[in-house]
């Protein structure tokens, strides 16, 4: 048996709304889970059934073997970072740390001890004296991240905890947690609505939609191999190209060209979808692209332009290329890397 | 630096407001420093008389009240155990209802709220009669729980307490409630230090309406061991109307300087810590 087990979990707020739908994940234990979503997708809400801040309406949680239904949250066991830290602003560093221990009647050498090792893991020894108030944002991460691990609980829990800080420490403090997990080993749940967080820090990924798992998988076996419409859109950067189309004997017709030997039996109304990054330039291309813009970030190029019909569309080259804008573009799809979805459910048919 | 002409003017009537308040107090204290005489003579003085230590003196020492039984030390005494009383009890009643009402969404959470609120409404003047009814009833006249007890209630410092609590955000509870705290630890550990500044201008606040409260001790209170502050002044003032005796008036210039004390004492000690209190808890 898995270390988190999550049975039909399912939540309706007393005003009828369904935040999340029957839900069954199994979480091994050291496992590094993203769930990711766009806002409003029920990632939260699931998140905080987890440590039982929100009551659950169905289903079982498990953890470590005990149902954790009716436990109450302070008794779970689960450490918790939440998106603006919540931590104490009356207490100093030190004290924010030692809270939970002194609450679990801890001797005060023990809290001592175990305060000061988090604190040197973390790098804010330095700080214990200080208010979360006198602490940049970086700083802050950090304490509330130490107040998760000096517990050393059965899980942490991190709700969009990254949303608050500038663009380069963001990245910064990616990767730090994702060190500090391996280095800790323990069960972590980590909450996003960027999808290049989740893609960097996760062993597994659930893309979540309108409380639905969509998804669930390695992060490259979803970028190669999404199946679904949404978790196609959802996942890479730039987005990916979606297209209408007709699929019938193996034949797909596109807007102004045709892809043969698709191996689907499906017929009927499709959507196409090309990774930006999965063209390539050719002479008689199968996509003519008429170049609008050229963002030039350095290593890649990001070509964005029109179709004969009008639709927008987007190119991803290598930097060195030079592309001028106004100029026709003939594409071909690289390797056959395309994606098919059924127009109606958004199911993936290839 | 130029100062300029609005600047002079803004200290001008600052300093005048200043004056208005301190002027009365100034010639309430020199006047209370000269003998009856002089001022039924002469009218209030601005300067420092010679007869300070023996007016204070007598206030405080000498026996008064219809059967010469209570100085005005123990009136101060009085005063100051029913303000305290009030004050502390008052700040603790409403802090803890509002924890209640704030934090645990119970289905009557709301009506009992405006039903406290309400409460407004009808001051202590208005129920006397039922008031004392209940009290003298329970045999609490002439005991400091008599004095203290029916006035503790408070809707306006639940209703501060409340709009306070209401901003504190709830991941606040949320970590907490992970971390391991009861709700009774979430009150003493967490609500108790964010509120510090809101208490002790709620204490002030509430131990200057205890201390100045008239009508209740008066009807509360047959025996003058309990005595108030200021039911005290008004018996100092009739004084003078029995017999021939000149009116006592520099005792009771000192008598009321040296009852605007200990409001005083409570504001300039909780000041440190309203301040302190500003300056720490920002978020």
């Amino acid at each position: 048996m898995s270390f988190l087990d999550l049975k039909n979990v399912t939540k309706i707020y007393p005003n009828g709304t369904k935040a999340v739908h029957e839900t069954s994940l199994s979480i091994n234990e050291g496992e590094f889970m993203v769930f990711v979503g766009p806002s409003g997708c029920g990632k939260s809400t699931l998140l905080r059934m987890v440590a039982g801040l929100e009551d659950i309406t169905e289903g079982d949680i498990n953890l470590d073997g005990k149902l954790m239904n009716e436990v109450d949250p302070s008794e779970r066991d689960v450490a918790m970072v939440f998106q603006n830290y919540a931590l104490y602003p009356h207490m100093n560093v030190y004290n924010n740390l030692a809270y939970g221990l002194k609450n679990r009647g801890i001797d005060k050498e023990t809290i001592e001890q175990k305060v000061n090792d988090a604190a040197k893991l973390l790098q804010i020894s330095d700080y214990l004296q200080r208010k979360p108030s006198m602490l940049s944002g970086g700083q802050r991460q950090r304490v509330a991240m130490g107040r998760a691990i000096v517990r050393n609980p059965k899980i942490f829990l991190f709700d969009e905890p990254l949303s608050n800080l500038d663009a380069k420490l963001r990245i910064q403090m990616r990767l730090e947690i994702k060190k500090l997990q391996q280095k800790v080993g323990v069960t972590s749940i980590f909450v996003t609505h960027d999808q290049v967080e989740a893609m960097t820090l996760a062993d597994r990924l659930a893309v979540i939609n309108n409380g639905i798992i969509e998804q669930l998988g390695t992060p490259i076996e979803i970028y190669d191999n999404p199946k679904s419409l949404f978790v196609a859109g959802f996942i890479g950067s730039p987005q990916m190209n979606f297209l209408d189309g007709n699929l019938k004997n193996k034949t797909l017709s596109a807007e102004g060209f045709e892809i043969k030997d698709i191996n689907s039996d499906y017929e009927g109304e499709v959507t196409l979808g090309i990774r930006p990054e999965h063209l390539i330039q050719t002479e008689n291309g199968l996509i003519n692209l008429k170049v609008d813009l050229v963002e030039q970030l350095g290593s890649d190029n990001l070509v964005y332009g029109q179709l004969k019909n009008k639709k927008d569309f987007c190119y991803r080259c290598p930097g060195n290329q030079t592309i001028e804008k106004g100029s026709n573009l003939s594409l071909n799809i690289e390797n056959n890397k395309h994606y098919i979805f059924d127009k109606s459910t958004g199911k993936r048919v290839n | 630096m130029k100062i300029k002409p609005l600047q002079i003017i803004a200290h001008i009537i600052l300093i005048l407001g200043v004056l208005l308040m301190v002027v009365p107090i100034w010639i309430s204290f020199a006047s209370s420093s000269h003998d009856s005489v002089t001022i039924l003579t002469e009218g209030m003085k601005f300067h420092i008389g010679d007869q300070l230590a023996r007016n204070y003196n007598e206030v405080l020492n000498e026996k008064g009240g219809w059967s010469e039984e209570v100085t005005a030390a123990k009136m101060f005494i009085n005063s100051f155990i029913m303000a305290l009383g009030i004050a502390t009890l008052k700040v603790a009643i409403s802090a803890m209802s509002a924890y209640a009402l704030v934090y645990y969404r119970f289905k009557l959470a709301v009506p009992i709220f405006w039903l406290i609120f309400i409460t407004l409404l009808v001051p202590l003047e208005v129920r006397i009669f039922p008031s004392y009814k209940i009290v003298s009833d329970l045999g609490l006249t002439n005991s400091y729980t008599g004095l203290i007890l029916p006035l503790v209630a408070s809707a306006t410092a639940t209703f501060f307490f409340r709009q306070f609590y209401k901003t504190i955000p709830d991941e606040l509870l949320e970590s907490a409630k992970l971390d391991g705290a009861n709700g009774w630890s979430f009150f003493i550990d967490f609500l108790v230090p964010l509120s510090k500044t809101m208490i002790a201008a709620m204490f002030i606040f509430m131990f200057v309406y205890g201390y100045s409260q008239y009508l209740w001790p008066l009807i509360m209170t047959t025996a003058e061991e309990y005595w108030t502050v200021v039911m005290g002044m008004k018996i100092i003032y009739t004084e003078s109307y029995e017999g021939v005796a000149l009116p006592r008036t520099a005792e009771r210039f000192a008598y009321i300087i040296l009852s605007m004390i200990p409001p005083v004492l409570v504001v300039v000690f909780l000041q440190k810590w309203f301040i302190k209190g500003l300056i720490q808890t920002e978020k």
